[in-house]
Parts: structure tokens; sequence; C-alpha cells
């Protein structure tokens, strides 16, 4: 599904991944981990087409097609989800209109029928319902006064609603009690399916109890310096980074 | 009727005085009187041709105990100004909210000054300038508390989004206070759409076009959702979209 090949990427003509290789097949779960700095969220930017992320060489493709000749927002018609490390505040647009709006866009592109006022409240309803989250504070500005907390459970009600081919979480477990790590997690698995496929991003191995992966991969220094199985996690746990990327 | 202003006055200093020359003299300004007691209110959709020039002038008394509210959207002709001059009694209350739409070359004004003259009147102001090319907007707001009005209670507030970087805003707030006992607050702010909602949005779906339409319709709303006729709003927000699909963004 994924192909991203000797991926370099500088920010400013400062490199930040400096060769990276990876290859996501559909019904995969991949986690990344890696030390603060690595480049963690420049790939996750990099892949979502963000300007200033300047691809300096390698190659990206997703279901066959150059991903890095597309513009963000034909990257995620195409079905691809970016959960953001911060998710950003946009005053005066309520969650509702912003996720109607952006549904339709899509599927307009997509030549799909747009979703009706009705069908979209209901589905809106169902989805953030299951993951905890009030309906009335969709109802509010885009995470605007939001906690951390629920910054990142409106980030899985937005994929829930979307429902993309391949997600890219970017740490999305970071800064969650624990009782919104699991509901996350149930979101996260809920997307699993096998033609669809999760690029998870995280600094700590506790989201990976709750969705386990099928690969590992630790991110240090811009490159992949090892790839393991689940159980890679505790050993990380156990050693820390610098023992891996040494 | 006197001479066609200059740069030198300060109430056209950023006109497109051209245009001033072409319809001098101006009509007599419109004379609005609100008995005391009374409420006052009045819609402007300025939406002229686009090569039309529209300059509306109005004298407003607010009465004892009196209110009156505008709600503006100045947008249309290759100059557009609105300049309201409003005297206000004892308690009286003033209210504007103003949107201003501006692309092409267009130069749209609002100039707006509140004489306090009065014990304890209230005058609320809040301004949105929306630009794109070339175009040019501007906010003159001039607050005169005259000795008799203590307790005034006066406020402006005026930003611009600015859609391309030879657009030009100017914002002038002037506070000439003759009370001791007054309360006047402004602000003003020019900024960009932020890059890291557009971003977002993007991630989401929208293209560049329909993001920054979003983001700048939200910027607007900040202000048309403040007024109170609905009739009136759906109007605003209906010219408002009009414009929004009628620019390049
Ligand atoms: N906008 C930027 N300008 C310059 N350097 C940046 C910018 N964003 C990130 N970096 C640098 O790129 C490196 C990787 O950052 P990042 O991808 O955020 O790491 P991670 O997500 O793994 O913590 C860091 O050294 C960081 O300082
Ligand atoms: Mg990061």
């Amino acid at each position: 599904m994924l192909n991203i090949h000797n991926l370099h990427v500088a920010i400013n003509d400062t490199p930040i991944l400096k060769g990276l290789t990876l290859a996501i097949n559909a019904g995969e779960v991949h986690a990344i981990m890696g030390p603060n700095g690595a480049g963690k969220s420049t790939l996750s930017y990099a892949l979502a087409g963000r300007d200033g992320y300047d691809v300096t060489e390698g190659s990206v493709t997703y279901n066959g097609h150059n991903l890095l000749a597309m513009k963000p927002h034909e990257r995620a018609t195409t079905g691809i989800f970016l959960g953001f490390q911060y998710p950003v505040e946009i005053p005066g647009v309520s969650n509702v209109n912003f996720l109607r709006t952006a549904m339709n866009a899509m599927r307009k592109r997509r030549g799909e029928a747009e979703l009706s006022g009705g069908e979209f409240l209901k589905l809106v309803k169902t989805k953030s319902a299951a993951l905890g989250m009030d309906y009335e504070m969709l109802k509010r500005p885009v995470n605007v006064g939001f906690s951390g907390g629920e910054k990142k459970r409106n980030e899985m009600v937005q994929m829930a609603m979307i429902n993309p081919t391949l997600a890219i979480l970017d740490e999305t477990d970071s800064g969650l009690d624990i009782d919104a790590l699991r509901v996350v997690a149930q979101g996260i698995n809920a997307l699993r399916a096998p033609d669809k496929a999760i690029l998870l991003i995280t600094h700590y191995q506790r989201l990976l109890d709750y969705v386990v992966p099928d690969y590992i991969h630790v991110l240090a220094d811009g490159r992949i310096v090892k790839t393991g199985d689940k159980s890679l996690a505790h050993e990380l746990e156990r050693d820390g980074y610098a023992g891996i990327a040494a | 009727m006197n001479a066609v202003p200059t740069k030198r006055n300060e109430l056209w200093r950023y006109s497109d005085l051209q245009a001033v020359a072409a319809v001098w003299p101006l009509p007599a300004p419109e004379h609005i009187i609100v008995p005391a007691g009374g409420e006052f209110s009045r819609a402007i959709v300025q939406d002229a041709a686009d090569n039309e020039v529209a300059i509306q002038t109005i004298d407003l008394v607010i009465g004892k105990d009196a209110r009156a509210v505008f709600d503006i959207l100045n947008y249309g002709g290759s100059f557009g100004r609105i300049a309201i001059r409003a005297v206000l009694h004892e308690n009286a209350h003033f209210r504007l909210n103003t949107v201003q739409l501006g692309r092409a070359r267009q130069t749209l004004e609002i100039v707006c000054t509140i004489i306090h003259a009065e014990l304890g009147a209230t005058s609320r102001q809040t301004v949105r300038t929306v630009l794109t090319d070339k175009a040019t907007g501007t906010y003159l707001g001039k607050i005169q508390v005259m000795k008799a009005a203590q307790k005034t209670d006066a406020s402006q507030s005026s930003k611009a989004l600015l859609l391309s970087r030879l657009a030009t805003v100017n914002t002038k707030p002037e506070l000439e206070i003759h009370a001791d006992d007054v309360k006047c607050a402004h602000g003003a702010t020019v900024g960009e759409l932020d890059k890291n909602a557009l971003f977002y949005l993007q991630t989401r779906g929208l293209d560049e076009a329909e993001a920054k339409s979003l983001l700048t319709r939200a910027f607007v709303m900040s202000v048309i959702d403040d007024v109170q006729d609905s009739v009136v709003r759906d109007n605003m927000i209906a010219h408002t979209d009009m414009w929004l699909d009628k620019v390049a963004l």
C-alpha cells in the first residue's frame, strides 16, 4: 500500500530524514518509535504533504501512485489520514461544520453522493458516542478550549468519520490518562481491516499494549535503525533507545 | 459647497480622492434623530457595481436612554465609503457591527466619529476587514468624550485579515477625552490566515481555496453572529458567501 524508499526530507535546508525506507502492506499495523527529535513528526508531515518539508531525495508511492506529486487534500481524498501530535485550534468553525464540509468535499471529488444533514448527524452521533466524546462538544469550535486528551479523542472521531485507508497517527497516545488511552486504542483497533493499514508513531510502548502492531521500527537520526515484532517495544522500554541506535 | 477634500484632511486621508472628486459635491448627509428612549436600527449592505463610487454620510443624534444599532456590510464599488457621525446624549447606546470585504483595486472605508456629549453613554464598535488582491481597507474611529460625559464607556475593536501581500489596511483609533471618569478600550490587529489551520483543513480533504474560504468566513462570522435581526444576518451571510465565491483565494 505505502512504499517509502530512501526518503530524505529537509526543513529550511537542514536534513532531518536521511534515507528512510519502509513498506506497509494492506492489513498491517506498523509502529514507529524513537527518541524526541528523531524525525517522527517530520515523517508524518512529509507523508501528508506539508509545505516546508522538502523531499530532497527518494520516493513514496501509495497504491502505486506517486504520493509526493499530490497536494495535501488529494492525499486525504485518496484515503490517507494524519492524526496530529498537536491538533490545531480553529476559532469560529464548529467541529460538525468542519467535518461535514471536509467529508462532502472529498466525497464530491471521488464522485460519491454527499451526505445529507440527517445522514451526517446520525453518523457523527454514533461515532462520537463510541469514542466517549460528548456530541455537544462537537458543536463548539474545532479544538478550541479542548484539553489535550479531548483533542486526541477528537482526532479519533474525525478518523472514525472519514474512515481512511491509511491512518498515520502521530503520538495520538501522548497526554492521555489510562481511560482515554483505552478509548483511543479502541478507536484505532476499530479501523483495523484487511484492506486498511495503520502507522502508529509513538514515544512510549504503552499504546502498543492495546493496539498490538505487526512490526515495530526504531527511528533514530532520520533513519530506521531497527525493525522487529511487538517484543521490540519491551526491549526498548527496558534498554532505552541509546542501546539500540548505537 | 466646500472644496474637494485633500490628503491633509484626516477624515479623507486614505480615500480614493480621484473617485471623490468625480462625485463632488456630495449630497447632504442623512440626518437621523433617535428620540429619548427610542430604538433605532439600520442595516446597510453596500454592494454598488464594480465601477461605481458609493459614499454615504450619516449624521446621527441618539437621545437620552435611546439606542441605535448599525449593521454594515461594505463591499461594493470602486470606492465605498460609509461615514457616520453620532452624538450620544445621557445613557444613550450606539452599536456598530461592520464587515468590509475588499478585492481587486477597491478602496473601502468606514469613518466613524462618536461624540459622547453627556453622562453615562455607551458605544461599541466592531469592524472586521478582509482584503485581497490590491484592495485598500480603512477604519477611522474617533471617539470624543465631552467634559459632561462622565461614566462614558466606549470600545472599538478592529481586526483585519490580509489575504494578499499587496493589500493595504489602515486602522486609526483616535481618542479625545475631556472627562476624567471614563472607560475607553480599543484594540486593532492585522493578520493573515493561520498556516497551521490551513494545513490541518487540507489534511481533512479541503483544497487550499476551500480551506481559505472556510477560515475567512469564520473571521467574518464573528461579527455577523452578533447581528440581532435574523433577516439582516442571513442577508449578510448570503452576500459574504457570494463574495467568497467570486474572489480567487
Ligand atoms: N520547523 C522546523 N524548523 C527547523 N527544524 C525543525 C522544524 N521542525 C522540526 N525540526 C527539527 O527536526 C528534528 C525532528 O523533529 P520531529 O520530526 O518533530 O521529531 P520527533 O517527532 O521525532 O520528536 C528536530 O531536530 C527538530 O528540532
Ligand atoms: Mg513528534
